[in-house]
């Protein structure tokens, strides 16, 4: 077994790219659920309109990327449009229907035939990020000895980190003003909010249109990262791994979901890693087909321990949660 | 009587202060009339003691408010006004339809018909939010904390026109950094007054039931209303802390805000009450000065009580 090997993947897990993306992500649902209370279940649909968005004008009607990131960005805009008027009035509930439908809906509109023209259906789409990558500054390998990227790995990595971080900054400045005092009002409670003449409608519109945002650069970074783009990376599943990620970081935590995306990472790479090892020195009697089930299993287990004895998770403040609801 | 004997001689400093503090509240009662009180008795002066009565300068007046719920019906009030600038008591057994009016009139439920108005506009159609932006801002009888801000911003949030609430103000601080420090000053101001200044930085969660009434009040003045409706401040308040609010409450009339409130609390509705209306099974079933709802046969069949009300009235 080798341990090193292990670590520099597990490393390279938690810090690249895909991580930067998750983090993105989840900052947007903490905007929506940890900030404002949204249940918001279809987080991956604004990933797939914002990735979409920026693939699809370049590839189908030869647009800059740029274009198609603001174009993802829009899209987003009127998906968070479209979910919030009709739900946002009601209890929250419906909200949580409304996303976890309107992401799985999207995905079959975006591999239907009838969107292949655009979308390439279930074959999807590739080639769209070249305007990205032509701007990449690194030429060679980011060597440290026992951990590498790529320049391509690099350059995605500090355009990901840097658009999380901005995110993070700028989350930071809304909630700690009045406008993201009545966020937080709302989320605690609509009546006492509106009793003081806050429109809560507006302000929930705002937070879901924000954190969709979010989501859709995260999809762009997405579409870029890979180059390659098939409606299917958007289950619904990775809905809820942006809820562990932002769970295990600590909701309502600005940092919460760039720990909670780094360490989600980490022990996932961590494992796989780990566990491809032991199967291959014959220590264990498994098939390497059963790594991924696996490994989903034992972070199902850790954030079940994590919920036990850090019930606000890594970065959260556990006082919060002490406080009963009289 | 020999048991008190000896708890005297124990604390006499702290019972003899207590009496005089009694005997000091008996004489605010009868003698010395406020500011406030002093300009809503003249302005009420001629005004008869009956269901929907008008009154000369009407802040809120309701017309056929009825809310109904299936087959029952909670409210049904053909004609109320609240005269501006009074302390006006809403009374009534529980289930009277006292919370479901305070819920119409505030924009927070929808009526079965009728309309109301506010100020002189008819606000039946207005939002919950504008209506307190208007003026007009109620508690509830359930208190609603924000838990998971602070006391000091529960407060805060009441400030009415905060530039740092628009999404495009909110991350550039210098535009609202002088009016978040003037407000800041009004709510710790209302925090003392409201004996909450040690829980200022606390979060609001971790309040008791009787701290969260007195949070929510604050909260609502916050706001600067012309007219603010409180559900039972009173509830769950120690009776030190009950006179002080009364205090407070006499003192916000004085300055010309209109109160009306739902208190169950005979001695405090009697005590502060420029103007009593008493509610029974959704309608209004007598209105007057807290001297003729004592003495009304309706409101002694349907709330106080025949016993009660003997022991009320001396005469
Ligand atoms: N949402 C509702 N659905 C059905 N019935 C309701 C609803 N709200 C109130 N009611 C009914 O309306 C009537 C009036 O209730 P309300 O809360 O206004 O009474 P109240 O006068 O405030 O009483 P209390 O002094 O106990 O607070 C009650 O009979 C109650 O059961
Ligand atoms: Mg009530």
């Amino acid at each position: 077994m080798d341990l090193l090997s292990i670590l520099s993947n597990s490393f390279r897990g938690a810090l690249g790219p895909e991580a930067a993306i998750y983090a993105l992500a989840a900052v947007g649902l903490n905007m929506h659920f940890g900030y404002t209370g949204l249940l918001n279940f279809g987080q991956v649909g604004f990933m797939l309109v914002g990735a979409y968005g920026t693939a699809v004008p370049v590839v189908a009607w030869g647009l800059p990327l740029w274009v198609g990131i603001l174009i993802g960005i829009a899209c987003a805009i009127v998906l968070a449009l479209l979910l919030g008027v009709p739900t946002l009035r009601l209890r929250g509930d419906y909200l949580a229907i409304a996303t976890i439908a309107a992401a799985e809906v999207l995905r079959y509109i975006y591999r239907s035939e009838w969107a292949e023209p655009l979308t390439g259906g279930v074959f999807g789409i590739t080639q769209f990020a070249n305007d990205f990558y032509d701007l990449n500054p690194y030429s060679s390998r980011l060597d440290l000895g026992w951990l590498s990227f790529s320049p391509t790995a690099l350059w995605v990595m500090t355009v990901g980190w840097g658009a999380t971080f901005l995110a993070c900054g700028l989350v930071a400045l809304l909630i700690h003003s009045p406008w993201g005092r009545v966020l937080r009002s709302v989320r605690e409670d609509e009546q006492a909010a509106r009793s003081l003449g806050k429109n809560i409608f507006s302000y929930k519109m705002q937070s879901l249109i924000i954190g969709g945002v979010l989501g859709a650069l995260a999809g762009s970074l997405m579409a870029i990262n890979t180059q390659a783009l098939t409606p299917d990376v958007f289950m619904p599943i990775l809905t809820f791994y942006l809820w562990t990620i932002m769970i295990l970081g600590g909701a309502s935590r600005i940092m919460g979901p760039v720990v909670g995306a780094i360490v989600f990472w980490f022990l996932l790479t961590f494992l796989d890693s780990f566990l491809r090892q032991i199967i291959g020195d014959g220590l264990i009697g498994l098939e390497s087909s059963d790594v991924g089930a696996i490994r989903f299993a034992a972070v199902g287990l850790g954030l079940m321990l994590l919920m036990m004895f850090r019930p606000a998770g890594l970065l959260g403040n556990q006082k919060e949660l002490r406080l009963d609801v009289r | 009587m020999s048991g008190d004997q000896e708890r005297h001689e124990l604390e006499p400093d702290v019972l003899a202060e207590r009496a005089e503090l009694v005997d000091a509240e008996h004489d605010l009662g009868e003698q010395e009339l406020s500011v406030g009180a002093r300009r809503a008795a003249e302005a009420l002066t001629g005004v008869a003691p009956e269901p929907g009565v008008a009154k000369p300068d009407a802040i809120l007046v309701a017309d056929g408010v009825v809310r109904q719920f299936g087959g029952l019906t909670a409210v049904d009030v053909e004609h109320l006004e609240v005269q501006r600038g009074t302390i006006t008591a809403l009374i009534g057994p529980n289930g009277a339809g006292k919370s479901t009016f305070f819920n119409l009139v505030s924009g927070f439920d929808s009526p079965t018909r009728g309309k109301w108005s506010f100020n002189g506009t008819d606000i039946t159609q207005l939002a919950a939010h504008k209506i307190a932006r208007r003026g007009m801002v109620r508690t509830f009888q359930l208190t609603k904390a924000l838990m998971r801000l602070t006391t000091l911003e529960n407060v805060m949030l009441g400030a009415t026109g905060q530039g740092g609430e628009s999404l495009w103000r909110a991350p550039l601080r210098f535009l609202w950094r002088a009016q978040e420090r003037d407000n800041v000053t009004r709510a710790e101001e209302l925090l003392e007054r409201f004996n909450l200044t040690h829980m200022r930085d606390e979060f609001a969660g971790t309040m008791s039931g009787g701290q969260r009434k007195l949070l929510e009040m604050a909260r609502a003045l916050m706001v600067q209303p012309d007219l603010v409706m409180l559900d039972e401040p009173m509830a769950g308040v120690n009776p030190a802390l009950t006179q002080s609010l009364l205090g407070h409450i006499q003192a916000l009339r004085d300055e010309g805000v209109t109160i009306v409130l739902v208190e169950h609390d005979m001695d405090v509705i009697m005590s502060i009450s420029d103007w009593v209306i008493c509610f029974a099974e959704g309608r209004v079933i007598a209105e007057g000065r807290p001297d003729d709802i004592r003495r009304d046969r309706a409101v002694i069949d349907a709330y106080l009580g025949a016993r009660r009300s003997l022991k009320e009235d001396p005469q």
